[in-house]
């Protein structure tokens, strides 16, 4: 398991690299400066300015400057906020994202495991039938759509709960963002959880256990439900990744002040040293995670140890 | 499977084919025709008439919104705008991900090992960042929407072309081929991807879907169509800043968007499954 878990970590290194390089040559091909707009400054200003921000060194010199900061965890200032480092900002708005994001994702194992393991015991019924309809739906609609639709249906319709974050306390003004986030992925995890079941359900050893006169339940819980939980498990990175993004869209909706709505921010004023840093963050976020759903993968299946 | 129960799952994924493309089809169509027909302009501002709700009467069956302008035109072109988008899309990412498969897949050995490592890697980044880092950095313009998106949607097209290729190569035909001396860009072009040609329909119905997400995405959060342009999901936008006086601004081109993704999801849903019953006969 140590070997592997080390294979896999520096498998995850040439990924990371290559994005922060991508990402920072993406930045650095930009047309003009980022003081560039700003009123016509003295000569002297302006090379002053460019060695305060080691604009004026070469480029390789102003990479190396910048990933040796990366690494110790520092992004450099941002231009838009001015007196917060990118670090600073992206230390207070990512925790808010964090917990939207982890509830979304515990929302969408639960009741999708759940929806996927009915419907799959009751294969081909109308219930079955419905639970894949509403699997397709939620599949097909993206957050961006979802989410304002929930907020015209329970916010400004029915008022049961808060259309906005700011000016609401509590549990439920995380109801309809957390809900927004979570329903592609119930639908993407209930479909693979009845695909996958639906198959275990078929093989030999299950229905030795049936000859057993052990019951349906029974089956499912000790015998069907590991091996059928894999291909769910896998997804898990995706999924993760996925809900990412989907909170970009449900921050800006809701009015959240999370690492989305940062973003977005970011990108609309143009800030580069912000977007470049949230950019690296969320990249070594998703690969870091996808580490971690391999290495759970390559626990509970010793089989992909060995490979 | 039965025979009975074959026959009846083909023909009822052929009716979800049939359903889903005709819809598809029907959708195009008119948002092909109608802006020439209908009597109201796309960009004509007309205050006197602001957020009217959807009616038959007044000529404007989806309403209009805050500047008067007429809706059903609206929504139309950014219907125009949502198809174009997808389709020039997916050619690029189908390019791309034909080109680079079939000579991983057909070269094989080291060279496939090195390029499926590369596409790894890039599985592993999260390129929706990547394409709002480049729509932030330089000008936001249509074709660089096109091509971003297409140049992120290819990498599926290229495991599956890899696949087939893969299998392909050990056919005798190929080495037939081989044999008399063919050039391999000669049987890359002439015999192998002719074969590939109905799984790679399969999967760029699928990968439509997906071009016209990240557009509408892009799009919703400001970063992709420009005014005086529009597309499905910045109208979603605009609705959404208006929903709480005038629901129909957001319902018109929510619903649309939806019903578009829906048809394409099922369209190539079924077009697998047929293309599966037929492999297994």
């Amino acid at each position: 398991m140590l070997r592997y878990t080390l294979r896999r970590l520096l498998g995850a290194i040439p990924t990371l690299f290559l994005v922060i390089v991508l990402a920072f040559l993406l930045v650095h091909a930009a047309p003009g400066g980022p003081f560039d707009d700003e009123r016509a400054l003295p000569a002297e200003i302006e090379a002053n300015i460019a060695a305060a921000y080691h604009l004026d060194e070469p480029l390789p010199m102003q990479f190396l400057r910048y990933i040796g900061g990366v690494v110790r965890g520092n992004f450099g200032p941002s231009y838009s906020y001015r007196d917060y480092t990118v670090s600073e900002l992206i230390g207070r708005s990512f925790p808010v994202s964090v917990q939207l994001g982890a509830l979304a994702m515990l929302l969408a194992t639960v009741v999708g495991v759940s929806a996927g393991i009915v419907a799959a015991l009751k294969n081909n019924s109308p219930l079955d039938k419905v639970v894949m309809a509403f699997a397709m739906t939620g599949i097909s609609v993206p957050v961006f759509v979802v989410a304002p639709l929930l907020v015209l249906l329970f916010a400004v319709k029915l008022q049961w709960l808060p259309a906005s974050w700011t000016g609401s306390e509590g549990g439920s003004r995380l109801l309809l963002p957390v809900l927004a986030l979570a329903l592609p992925q119930i639908a993407y995890v209930a479909r693979l959880t009845r695909a996958s079941l639906i198959e275990v359900l078929s093989s030999d050893f299950i229905r030795t256990a049936r000859a057993q006169g052990l019951g349906t339940l029974a089956i499912v819980r000790y015998h069907a439900l590991k091996p059928a939980m894999l291909p769910v498990l896998s997804y898990m990175g995706p999924a993760v990744a996925a809900v990412l993004t989907g909170s970009v869209v449900v921050e800006e909706i809701f009015g959240i002040p999370g690492l989305g709505q940062l973003f977005v921010r970011a990108s609309l004023n143009r800030d580069y040293t912000l977007v470049l840093g949230v950019v690296i963050f969320y990249a070594a976020l998703i690969v870091l995670l996808n580490l971690l759903v391999d290495l759970l993968y390559g626990a509970v299946d010793p089989r992909i140890r060995r490979r | 499977m039965s025979v009975v129960a074959r026959i009846g799952s083909h023909l009822r994924t052929s009716k979800t084919v049939m359903v889903s493309g005709g819809t598809l089809c029907a959708i195009a169509l008119i948002a092909i025709v109608a802006p020439w027909i209908s009597p109201n302009e796309y960009l004509a501002a007309d205050f006197s008439s602001i957020l009217r709700a959807p009616t038959m009467s007044a000529g404007h069956i989806f309403g209009t919104d805050d500047l008067g302008r007429d809706l059903f035109v609206r929504t139309m072109m950014g219907v125009r705008v949502t198809f174009v988008v997808a389709i020039v899309a997916s050619v690029v990412s189908l390019v791309i991900g034909v080109l680079y498969g079939a000579t991983a897949g057909f070269v094989g050995g080291r060279v496939d090992g090195v390029m499926m490592r590369l596409v790894d890697t890039l599985y592993a980044t999260p390129f929706i960042f990547f394409v709002i880092l480049l729509l932030v950095v330089f000008e936001r313009n249509f074709l660089l929407i096109f091509v971003a998106i297409g140049a992120i949607n290819w990498l599926d097209m290229a495991r599956i072309v890899r696949g087939q290729t893969l299998s392909l190569r050990e056919r005798e035909f190929v080495q037939a081929a081989q044999l008399i001396g063919v050039s391999t860009p000669r049987i890359i072009f002439r015999h192998i991807a002719p074969n590939l040609v109905g799984i790679v329909i399969v999967y760029v119905t699928l990968t439509i879907p997906q071009a016209i997400l990240i557009e509408s995405f892009l799009s919703f959060l400001g970063l992709g169509v420009q005014e005086p342009q529009t597309s499905l999901g910045k109208l979603v936008n605009d609705g959404t800043k208006q929903m709480e006086g005038a629901s129909w601004i957001l319902l018109i081109p929510a619903t649309l968007l939806a019903a578009i993704l829906l048809c394409f999801n099922f369209l190539g849903d079924g077009m697998r499954d047929l293309l599966d019953s037929r492999r297994s006969q």
